[in-house]
């Protein structure tokens, strides 16, 4: 039998959440004051909850690495939050948002879950403009929208191309009002190092602080994991250099199953690795597809002209041109999901149609809409005969209006000017869909301790469509763990304080001290980063955008290799008693270097393509990714055992009752 | 290309700190300015020597992390980028660089390059935000804002926080940092009911956090990264008078 229970309510899909709440089990107020939660993590998903359940009476205390809350990662979101409020009337509606998410994770997501994400995605939008976020408006003053990639209508909240921004600093506020009012207690510049389970449940963590070195015991009656994705085990990645998985492996390494690891999301349009000097690379928004045309010469001579730097772009006759996203899918064209998006910019690239010195970049053109946007401008204005300069001058403009902020960044980083020639882009990881194992309530399979936001595998299955993580991040925050934690706390509330002079306590934080103590005194001969640089590109080139049985073996035998090298030639420098990066890096990479190996664990027990997890042996004729519901249609959940090669595989099965399961199609 | 740095280094908050010289070669001109001190450290690293602390984290100009005072320039030479972003490209082969920490009395140094900016937080929480607890929001479109407020409320919400305005001002204040959140709430329905409180709090705790006082030089507007703007210090102003007003009753 399987250990998991995943709790879905019984009843039909769209009853579930509702009765799930009329149920539930409450705390009344005066018992939520003498109940401590901890919150990791501070991005949308972790301050909406301290904020939220401080409101509700908790005692919260919250923990970031950064040196401000208001520093978390989801800051860097830039294109955008869906929300089912129909307000283009274009026919959006709870269920098609529902709907488009189970489809655009390639039916590998939970229904319960997504339809409760769908519902309440209208209440985030009215708590974040009660809270004064500056969405976009129109002239009437009622909120604008755009669209997105995987959907046909238009349902996207925005706010310039600083959308994440402008969230987390709604969510940060709110979070500063309840810190004011001692109702939390912040906990800047502090790692979780460990998750403490006293008598079978998560009682608290033992933290770092990082501007002293000090270690030291929290405890709570819950522990909410939010602490994001864990892309950087690439090394090269849009995730900012403090990411990490290390918070999630040690709750994983506790007894926390990791679901699907393997799904990671690559993102189509982010600006191509310049050299070795590389350290994080940058997204340039999906909401760029809105109006760009993704293309690449149709003749390979051109692309080498362009590759030598003989030839621009611009150079290339129109029909000449391959637009290969509208040639290969005419209904979607640009706007197709991120997975099918990368993959197709690879396969050209691959067959050498790639346009920078590398090969390894597409076009991303501006050309065509610049000069829509302008004759639109000119019709605006009664203007009979503008002269193509005019036009061009006002579909700039318009371009600049929309993601101005956007072309500026490019051209910081490249010294181009996207306005005058098409920029250049390429996929680079982005976002992790697997995560810590759930059930419908958020709790990990350690009773107790939670995981939101990107930090848990729900809600996306193989893929996530654009604009949906901000919505799950604020929907497991301000609407769903405020529930469901009562469910469990109900039964602590005769408990008292955890008292932190306990074994267990000891015991973890003596593996903290132990770890740190071996770094500083290895008298290794090679940095962190050269370890995690190594790991990076075993990651992307066996366990990246395609992946097929002989590399993901290949992977796992190097990653264990070079795991061994790390424990005897990593050099920590300073000491453990001050503010130290390294020091903190090192435990991240040696984290990574554990939770690569289970990725391509994952990856080569998937024999089918799914979303973002492609198997060369499972494709079409055509190229295009092949399922396996017979064989695969369930969640993975892995059960740590000191071995990574030991992990138990944990299924969780997928019932599909209220979507048919077809072929994902956008053609 | 061949650049000379000299580097504040400063073990803690106590330690005097002093400037110290590196040199560095093989820089290429599109690595970003935070790359090329990776590779410095990397160097320093496989040295056995310490290498040098500074803030960080997105790597693309809008955590506010990075903070770095580049030959007397906050962010360094080019307008409305932050560190981060500030690219090789910006500097020749045989430069002498100068890289230091914000300096602030609100703002002591942690460890070399890195300051503590928690004092920003706390002007935050006296103050920074509407009341609106959790639920029972009204429907988002009940409640329109004229297009031209919500863009104005807009450029002033897009302030990173920092930092680069306070130590760019000769008197340490953070007057544009304040001013942008105070002129956003300002700007929107939202924020009017507690506008009086709000900008008596925020001004009061940005004065006991030890930020100085404003003397409208306005080197913090043309050294701010996102263009935060001088017309939020006077809306600022306009605001607090009229709340003392009130106040006084
Ligand atoms: C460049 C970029 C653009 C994006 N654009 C969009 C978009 O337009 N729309 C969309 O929907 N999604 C977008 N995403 C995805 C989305 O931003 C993230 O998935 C989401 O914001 C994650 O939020 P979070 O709260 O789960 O984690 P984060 O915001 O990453 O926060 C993690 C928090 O955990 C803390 N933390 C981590 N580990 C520890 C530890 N060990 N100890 C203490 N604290 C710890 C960190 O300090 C931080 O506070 C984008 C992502 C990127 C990278
Ligand atoms: S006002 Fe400008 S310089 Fe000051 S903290 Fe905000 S973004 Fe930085
Ligand atoms: S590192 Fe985030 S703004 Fe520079």
């Amino acid at each position: 039998m399987s250990k998991l229970n995943s709790k879905i309510p019984e009843g039909s899909v769209d009853k579930k959440w509702t009765d799930y709440k009329n149920h539930v089990k409450l705390v009344n107020p005066a018992n939520k004051r003498s109940i401590d939660i901890i919150v990791v993590g501070t991005g949308l998903a972790g301050s909406s909850a301290a904020a939220s359940l401080a409101e509700m009476g908790y005692s919260v205390k919250a923990f970031c690495f950064q040196d401000s809350p208001r520093r978390a990662h989801s800051i860097a979101a830039q294109g955008g939050i869906n929300a089912a409020k129909n307000y283009q009337n274009d026919g959006d509606s709870t269920y098609r948002l529902f709907y488009d998410t189970i489809k655009g994770g390639d039916y590998r997501a939970r229904e319960a879950n997504v339809h409760r994400l769908a519902e309440v995605s209208a209440n985030i939008i009215d708590q974040c403009v009660a809270q004064g976020v500056p969405f976009a408006r129109d002239y009437g003053g009622l909120l604008d929208n755009r669209s997105f990639g995987g959907t046909q209508v238009q349902r996207t909240f925005y706010a310039a191309g600083q959308t994440g921004q402008q969230l987390l600093l709604g969510a940060y506020s709110a979070l500063s009002r309840q810190i004011a009012l001692g109702k939390v207690k912040m906990y800047n510049r502090h790692e979780m190092l460990d998750v403490v389970v006293v008598g079978g449940k998560a009682r608290g963590i033992i933290a770092r602080n990082l501007v002293t070195g000090e270690i030291e015991r929290h405890s709570a009656h819950a522990v909410l994991l939010c602490s994001g994705g864990y892309g950087n085990v690439f090394f090269l990645s849009t995730n900012a250099m403090g990411s990490n998985v290390t918070a999630a492996w040690k709750a994983h390494k506790r007894g926390a199953f990791f679901g699907n690891p393997c799904f990671t999301q690559i993102h189509p349009t982010c600006i191509p690795v310049s050299g070795d000097h590389q350290s994080k690379l940058t997204l340039m928004s999906e909401s760029l597809r809105n109006d760009g045309r993704i293309w690449v010469p149709k003749k390979k001579e051109d692309a080498v002209a362009i590759q030598q730097g003989k030839k621009l772009g611009k150079d290339i006759a129109e029909d000449d041109r391959d637009y290969y996203l509208e040639r290969r899918y005419p209904a979607f064209g640009n706007l197709v999901p991120r997975d099918v998006a990368s993959r197709a910019a690879k396969e050209r690239c691959d067959a050498g149609f790639g346009v920078n010195a590398t090969g390894q970049a597409v076009f991303l053109d501006y050309a065509a809409a610049i000069e829509r946007y302008g004759k639109i401008e000119a019709n605006k204005h009664n203007m009979t005969n503008p002269t193509p300069e005019q036009i061009r001058a006002m579909g700039k403009d318009v371009v600049k209006e929309k993601y101005g902020n956007l072309f500026d960044m490019y051209k910081q980083i490249t010294g181009e000017d996207p306005y005058e020639t098409p920029m250049k882009i390429y996929p680079a990881v982005h976002y992790t869909m697997g995560g810590l194992w759930v059930d419908y309530e958020l709790m990990t399979t350690i009773p107790g301790c939670y995981a939101l936001g990107e930090a848990n595998f729900s809600d996306h299955g193989a893929n996530r469509l654009g604009a949906s993580a901000l919505m799950q991040g604020l929907a497991d925050g301000y609407f769903v763990i405020p529930y469901t934690i009562g469910n469990y706390l109900a039964d602590d509330i005769r408990t008292g304080k955890i008292p932190t002079n306990t074994p267990e306590f000891d015991a973890a934080e003596k593996a903290v001290k132990d770890q740190i103590n071996f770094f500083v005194n290895n008298k290794g001969t090679k940095s962190v980063d050269y370890f995690h640089k190594r790991l990076g590109k075993i990651m992307w080139d066996k366990c990246g955008m395609a992946r097929n049985e002989k590399g993901l073996k290949e992977a796992i035998q190097e990653i264990r290799q070079l795991r061994e090298e790390f424990w005897k030639e990593v050099r920590v420098p300073g000491s453990n008693d001050e503010f130290n990066p390294e020091l903190e890096k090192a435990g991240r990479v040696a984290d990574f270097l554990e939770l690569g190996e289970l990725m391509c664990m994952d990856a080569l027990t998937r024999e089918e393509s799914c979303g973002g997890h492609f198997r060369e042996e499972s494709q079409t004729e055509e190229g295009e990714a092949k399922r396996d519901d017979n064989r695969f249609s369930f969640v993975s959940a892995w059960e740590y055992k000191p071995d990574i090669k030991d992990e138990v595989l944990h299924k969780e099965e997928l019932k599909f009752e209220e979507i048919k399961v077809v072929a994902r199609s956008y053609k | 290309m061949k650049l000379n740095l000299k580097i504040w280094r400063q073990k803690n908050r106590e330690d005097k700190g002093k400037m110290v010289d590196y040199s560095i070669d093989h820089v290429s001109p599109d690595m970003s300015f935070l790359e090329m001190l990776d590779v410095l450290n990397e160097q320093l690293i496989n040295k056995g020597d310490d290498p040098i602390a500074f803030d960080h984290d997105c790597r693309e100009g809008i955590c506010g992390m990075c903070s770095l005072f580049i030959n007397g320039r906050a962010h360094g030479p080019n307008y409305g980028v932050t560190t981060c972003q500030l690219h090789m490209r910006s500097f020749k082969d045989g430069d002498t660089i100068f890289i230091e920490p914000w300096r602030a009395q609100a703002f002591p140094v942690i460890k070399d390059l890195a300051v503590d900016r928690s004092a920003f937080d706390r002007v935050i929480q006296a103050g920074g935000y509407v009341s609106a607890n959790t639920g029972g929001a009204q429907d988002a479109n009940c409640l329109p804002v004229p297009k031209e407020n919500a863009d104005k409320a807009f450029a002033a919400a897009t302030c990173i926080g920092c930092g680069a305005c306070v130590a760019t001002c000769k008197n340490g204040s953070a007057m544009l940092f304040v001013s942008a959140k105070v002129s956003q709430l300002a700007l929107l329905p939202q924020g009017k009911a507690e506008a009086q409180q709000r900008v008596l709090n925020m001004v009061a705790q940005m004065d006991a956090e030890g930020f100085g006082n404003c003397s409208n030089t306005g080197a913090c507007e043309i050294e701010c990264p996102k263009g935060i703007s001088l017309e939020n210090i006077a809306r600022m102003n306009r605001e607090f008078m009229k709340a003392s007003i009130l106040s006084e009753k």
